[in-house]
């Protein structure tokens, strides 16, 4: 099949697309590779120290002094789940209630409306929600609740808006890939949209509106800028909502511009134990959306 | 507990719902119009066009804007061609197996790392182990990185949309398949694409945590890409956070608000130009 009788340009063009699809295939491994690059750089940097000082009373440590050597992550773990938690709280319901809405309950009219503004929630910098937090909820907090503002409460509400948006949108994917006969066979049995909705849509969708609020928790517990300027900080466990907290994000982000040696590396370790939780939910998120596609 | 009758269950199911998602919309009309009340009196011409005086005290917030489009074009300029030769390679070249999704789930779990670990590994490789220290280059490298998962999905769900009948007519005709994509699906998808590049321009001006240990944070007019250099955002936290000066803090948001909305328009627009094309 060497092209005999095809015309020599033919040749050279057949053989510039196999160049092609090679380079291609190089090109679609950059985004594997950037990871792949990205996971041997923090670990390579974070590990070595958590074994030095064993892995377990970094774990689980609870004193976060870097200038006498002691690294306990403890508080910023208990913190990160604190303040995504809350988060779920607040986002869960109002970005699910956002969902159906869009999907079920909204005139063609009203959805062209709600979209982009919805869309816009997410293109709004973080520093900017942050900032939001410091000039109004955190002075409302300290006036309303006591105590000094900066709190798991402050960061709570600032994240749980900050993660409506992917909560919103992808669960918006999972109710709309619903075949509409399921909704019209409902609706014709006499059930009400709302029952629809809770006895049919929901179920239905559940796969993909898990895979939401999974790869909302990761965006909480990513999130870096917004939750340094409302959450206080301060190294230890939480006693209350109103208490400030700091997230192993806020750990790494506080202390990097002047950390050098071992407190340079205890902050990648702090990177690893993010690194891994984040990768954790990936994997889920990224599970319970295969099994959603494999059922359709 | 007494069960509720159907007809009363969907009337309160609708009034939460609806009442839940007003609040949503409400809280992004807010903070949008608080930003800007608050913003736009500091803004003018020369607080775009001079530099910052005085650690941002005083004067504008030009070589700020200058930091960001650097990063952001430089970042662009890396992050769409990867990201469109994936997308392209995913959708014309391979139909499922081992590889794609290999290819699939590196990029979605790159979606889902956060900035601040992209910023320590941008920090560590490009400023400390290639010695490229703070400046635009190591900023744009790391910035482009995070972008590429976007680009990649977005380009790829505007090749997806080109119909089937476009390539087939392209083969019919005698053309290669690179022909066929770079004349033929590349020009279709074109306005889907730029959406999605349009979209990581959006991202990358917001963006700080990665920002500001790759970038760093000086004030100077950058010179070159080895210049140290403080985008907008990193410029407003500081602003905020330390407390230099409220008004011009307000004025960097407003600028920022404005450049954000500006972007959502022009995707908003383009991606209905472009589902306009492909409905019906």
């Amino acid at each position: 099949m060497s092209g005999a009788g095809k015309p020599r340009g033919r040749n050279r063009l057949e053989r510039n697309d196999r160049l092609v699809r090679l380079a291609l295939l190089v090109v679609a491994f950059s985004a594997v590779s950037v990871l792949l690059v990205i996971t041997v750089f923090i670990v390579g940097q974070g590990t070595p120290i958590m074994f030095k000082y064993g892995l377990k009373s970094f774990l689980t440590g609870s004193s976060w002094y870097p200038s006498e050597k002691l690294f306990g992550l403890w508080p910023m773990i208990v913190g990160s789940l604190f303040v995504t938690a809350g988060a779920l709280v607040i986002g869960v319901p109002f970005g699910l209630s956002c969902a159906i809405v869009l999907t079920e309950f909204s005139s063609k009219k009203v959805r062209r409306l709600i979209k982009p503004v919805i869309e816009l929630l997410a293109g709004i910098p973080s520093v900017v929600y942050g900032f939001m937090g410091v000039v109004i909820l955190v002075p409302f907090i300290r006036q309303t609740f006591g105590g000094p503002g900066l709190s798991v409460l402050a960061a709570a509400i600032i994240l749980g808006v900050m993660i409506l948006p992917t909560i919103i949108s992808i669960s918006v994917d999972a109710l709309q890939a619903v075949p509409p006969s399921y909704r019209e066979g409902s609706i014709a049995l006499g059930a009400t949209r709302w029952q629809t909705v809770k006895m049919v849509l929901f179920p239905a969708a559940r796969s993909g509106i898990i895979a939401s609020v999974i790869l909302g928790m990761g965006r909480a517990v990513g999130e870096t800028m917004a939750t340094i300027m409302v959450a206080g900080n301060a190294a230890e466990v939480p006693g209350s909502l109103l208490a400030p907290v700091r997230t192993l994000t806020s750990n790494v982000a506080l202390e990097m511009s002047y950390a050098t040696g071992e407190h340079r590396e205890a902050l990648f370790a702090t990177g690893v134990v993010l690194f891994v939780i984040i990768m954790v939910l990936n994997t889920i998120a990224n599970a319970t959306s295969a099994r959603r596609r494999k059922q359709s | 507990m007494k069960r509720l009758g159907p007809r009363i269950e969907e009337k309160a199911a609708r009034s939460v719902l609806w009442t839940l998602t007003l609040v949503t919309v409400g809280v992004l009309v807010f903070i949008i119009f608080f930003i800007l009340r608050r913003g736009l009196p500091a803004l003018s011409l020369e607080f775009l066009t001079a530099n910052p005086v005085d650690m941002g005290k005083s004067g504008g917030i030009f070589s700020t804007v200058v930091g960001t489009v650097a990063l952001t074009v430089l970042a662009i300029l890396i992050a769409a061609p990867l990201g469109i030769g994936t997308a392209i390679y995913l959708t014309e070249y391979t139909w499922g197996g081992p590889v794609t999704r290999v290819i699939r789930f590196g990029a979605e779990c790159l979606a889902g790392i956060p900035s601040i670990i992209f910023g320590l590994f941008g920090f560590i490789l490009f400023v400390t182990k290639l010695k490229f220290g703070w400046s635009i280059l190591s900023g744009g490298l790391t910035l482009a990185f995070m972008l590429l998962p976007t680009i990649i999905r977005t380009s790829e769900e505007a090749i997806k949309s080109v119909p089937p009948a476009y390539r087939q007519v392209s083969f019919s005709l005698g053309s290669t398949k690179w022909q066929t994509v770079t004349r033929v699906v590349l020009p279709s998808a074109l306005s889907g694409i730029v959406t999605g590049v349009v979209l990581s321009v959006g991202r990358s001006i917001g963006e700080t945590a990665a920002t500001i240990f790759t970038a760093g944070s000086a004030l100077r007019m950058p010179t070159s890409l080895f210049s140290s250099s403080r985008t907008m955002s990193v410029h407003f936290y500081i602003l905020a956070r330390e407390g230099i000066s409220m008004s011009k803090a307000y004025g960097t948001a407003a600028i920022l608000i404005i450049a954000i909305l500006g972007i959502n328009i022009l995707t908003y627009y383009l991606m209905n130009r472009f589902i306009r094309k492909y409905s019906s």
